[in-house]
């Protein structure tokens, strides 16, 4: 699915990614830990595209295709999808509305059919209820004035929706009462299909008691440090991650 | 980002084409025989005549206003043709199958069928191409319910006494230099009466054209609703691309008797120039509204296009409880300039204003509002809600705010409300994560900006807002 080969990046001329390698199969779920400032969020932003990031040199495979030879929107059609930290509002475009505008650009590029108007309620429907968020939300602004945990799920509602094939999601645990977390865990052990891979970024050990991981890696000093299975995420939680400094190039 | 959505801001047009239609068209110049010419042509009675004149002698003496946020070379008042005429209007068609069929083609590309079959359900039509109305529909459906609905032209003819009665009532000759002007020149434009207690049956537009070169355009509205009447009346303005500046200057006048309610809707989209700044329209139009005792006056606009917009359609809340209402979108792109807003003129008791205005900028534009709230010693209770907000798309544009209050009555509550705000990066990622492309995120998060005024045009048109919206972004982000 992703095969990431000695990845620089920087954003503001200040180097973020060393040389990063990692390599993601069909249908495998990574969790990416690790301390602050350590290039997590940075590797979602420059996977995805984000204005601000550039990349230095190393090379980046999504399903085959050179990732760096696409455009931001592009990558998201061909089925990568980030769900943000830090969801942001969009005043007055009805979540119902953008969704629908996604979902029609994804489905157009997999030569798809767009859904009929009535079509895409009953699954915006149906898929808000399996977040637990209320319909009316549809109706709302995109985020507009939605909770911290709202927003999340509106993260997770479009996901589902978008049916993408890589799912990132970056510190999607953070500020979420264990209520909504259960929300987002069960959005993507419902998704895992055995195809669709997932990238997890998070902090803390908890998130990975509900979305059970394949991989586990540290990512310190811009790089993997230790990779292992779930157990490592543990150790983690208890150790703390000054025990892996002298891993740090 | 920024840089990203700055360049889309190429701009095309779609009305911008010329018809080859024959007229007659004045020489350039403005002087008495040039009115007299253009009365004679209306065949005015001599009231009209003498109205006419005496705005041209007030005008004479007046000067341009400069105190708007615009910049444009100066205008020679005597290089502009003010008659243009279709030749095959000489004699007004009787029917729409005596039209030149090439003037209802130039309709037809607009989008504007004037056939009633073709035409939108519910909407009746006059058209107005350069100076003269070209053809009105549903009037006869319309008369069945007592509405009067024609070009002004004829009303001057055939209504004498509520034209004499009305015209000037809100906006006099003098009240400003391109009012004056108006009055002395003005060609044509739409009549409007509804009688007590008719809630006009369907919605009634104009559409202005302006096709030939070197014209300006003048039209003249009045719009009459009496006592407990409703009516929605919505105008559109499109003009060919050129790369000379045309000068329209309308002056609009609405009477909402009392329990009255006039919604009066703009979707102006003149040739707003091209991206480097030639061309274009100006638009200077006086547009206001009295309200009498619990009546209610709401403008509606929708600003796109013309190189330069001075236009501040206002209301005078004359009477006890009247309500005044003003939502406003102010798109402006490349070099165009918007100084928009409106007046709210609180006279009457427990008179209430909205005031909803929201400008766009983008390239090297700039918008600004322009408004007046004032509540006179008499308006007991009145109250007053006003919110601009301005959208910024890229950093070379400029929106700038101008809001004056008046208040003379201690038991006012008077509300403002401002914001300024840009596209933000991660608005823009966000939707381009989502699979959309950079234009249609531009396009959906101005929309969203604009909803609430939207949200008050009719339904039909509100469809087409978002539309010339987005034509009118095309091009701003890359």
């Amino acid at each position: 699915m992703l095969q990431i080969k000695e990845l620089v990046a920087e954003i503001d001329g200040k180097q973020i990614l060393n040389g990063l390698n990692l390599t993601i199969g069909d249908g495998e779920v990574h969790a990416i830990m690790g301390p602050n400032g350590a290039g997590k969020s940075t590797l979602g932003n420059v996977l995805t595209g984000r204005d601000g990031y550039e990349v230095k040199s190393g090379e980046v495979l999504f399903n085959g295709k050179n990732l760096f030879d696409l455009e931001i929107e592009e990558r998201a059609r061909e089925g990568m999808f980030l769900a943000f930290q830090y969801p942001v509002e969009i005043p007055g475009v009805s979540n119902m509305e953008f969704l629908k505008a996604s979902l029609d650009a994804r489905r157009k590029h997999q030569g798809l059919e767009e859904l009929s108007s009535f079509d895409f309620m009953k699954l915006a429907r149906e898929t808000s209820a399996k977040v637990s968020l209320d319909a009316a939300f549809l109706k709302r602004g995109v985020n507009e004035g939605f909770s911290g945990g709202e927003k999340k799920r509106n993260e997770i509602l479009q996901m589902m929706l978008l049916e993408p094939q890589l799912c990132i999601l970056d510190e999607t645990d953070s500020g979420l009462d264990i209520d909504a977390l259960q929300v987002v865990a069960n959005g993507v052990n419902a998704m895992r299909d055995g195809k669709r891979s997932f990238i997890v970024v998070t902090h803390y050990q908890r998130l990975l008691d509900y979305i059970v991981p394949d991989h586990v890696h540290v990512l310190a000093g811009g790089k993997i440090v230790k990779s292992g299975d779930k157990e490592l995420a543990k150790e983690l939680e208890a150790k703390g991650y000054g025990w892996l400094e002298g891993e740090v190039a | 980002m920024s840089e990203q959505v700055e360049s889309l801001i190429r701009k095309d047009y779609a009305a911008g084409f010329h018809s080859a239609i024959e007229s007659d068209t004045l020489p350039p110049g403005l002087n008495e025989d040039v009115i007299r010419h253009i009365s004679a042509q209306k065949e005015e009675p001599q009231w009209m005549l003498d109205w006419r004149l005496k705005a041209f002698e007030a005008w004479k003496q007046m000067v341009e206003p400069t105190w708007a946020h615009v910049h444009y070379p100066k205008i020679d008042f005597q290089s502009i043709s003010y008659y243009s005429s279709p030749k095959s209007m000489k004699n007004r068609p009787k029917s729409l199958d005596e039209v030149d069929p090439e003037l209802l083609e130039t309709y037809k590309k607009l989008g504007i069928p004037l056939h009633e079959q073709e035409a939108l359900a519910g909407v009746a039509v006059d058209a107005v191409f350069d100076s003269v109305s070209v053809v009105t529909t549903f009037r006869e459906k319309l008369k069945d319910a007592g509405v009067i609905f024609c070009p002004i032209s004829e009303a001057i003819r055939e209504y004498p006494e509520l034209v004499q009665k009305y015209l000037g009532s809100v906006v006099p000759q003098k009240d400003n230099f391109y009012a004056a002007l108006n009055s002395a020149v003005f060609s044509d434009g739409s009549f409007v009466y509804i009688p007590k207690g008719v809630r006009c049956p369907m919605e009634l537009s104009t559409y202005f054209r302006i096709n030939e070169l070197n014209t300006g355009q003048f039209e003249r509205t009045l719009i009459v609703a009496d006592e407990g009447s409703y009516v929605s009346y919505l105008e559109g303005c499109t003009a060919p691309m050129r790369d000379e500046n045309q000068l329209h200057a309308a002056v609009v006048e609405l009477v909402a008797l009392d329990d009255a309610r006039i919604k009066y809707s703009t979707v102006q989209n003149w040739y707003p120039g091209d991206k480097d700044g030639k061309g274009g329209i100006y638009n200077f139009v006086t547009k206001r509204g009295i309200a009498h005792t619990n009546a209610r006056i709401s403008w509606t606009q929708v600003e796109t296009g013309s190189a330069v917009t001075w236009k501040y359609p206002s209301c005078i809340l004359k009477g006890d409880n009247s309500v005044g209402e003003f939502y406003s979108v102010a798109l402006t792109n490349n070099f165009q300039q918007a100084d928009t807003g409106t007046k709210m003129i609180h006279l009457g008791k427990n008179t209430s204003s909205t005031i909803i205005a929201k400008g766009i900028s983008a390239g090297r534009s700039n918008s600004s509002y322009r408004g007046l709230v004032r509540i006179n010693p008499g308006a007991e209770g009145a109250r007053n809600f006003t919110q601009c907000d301005s959208l910024l798309i890229g950093d070379r544009c400029g929106a700038h705010t101008f809001p004056y209050i008046e208040n003379r009555n201690s038991s006012a509550v008077i509300e403002h409300e401002a914001t300024t705000s840009k596209v933000s990066d991660d608005q823009m990622f966000l939707c381009q994560q989502r699979g959309l492309d950079a234009e249609k995120a531009v396009s959906m998060i101005v929309n969203g900006f604009c909803r609430e005024v939207f949200k008050e045009l009719p339904m039909e048109f509100a469809v087409e807002a978002g539309k010339l919206l987005e034509v009118s972004l095309e091009g701003s982000v890359g």
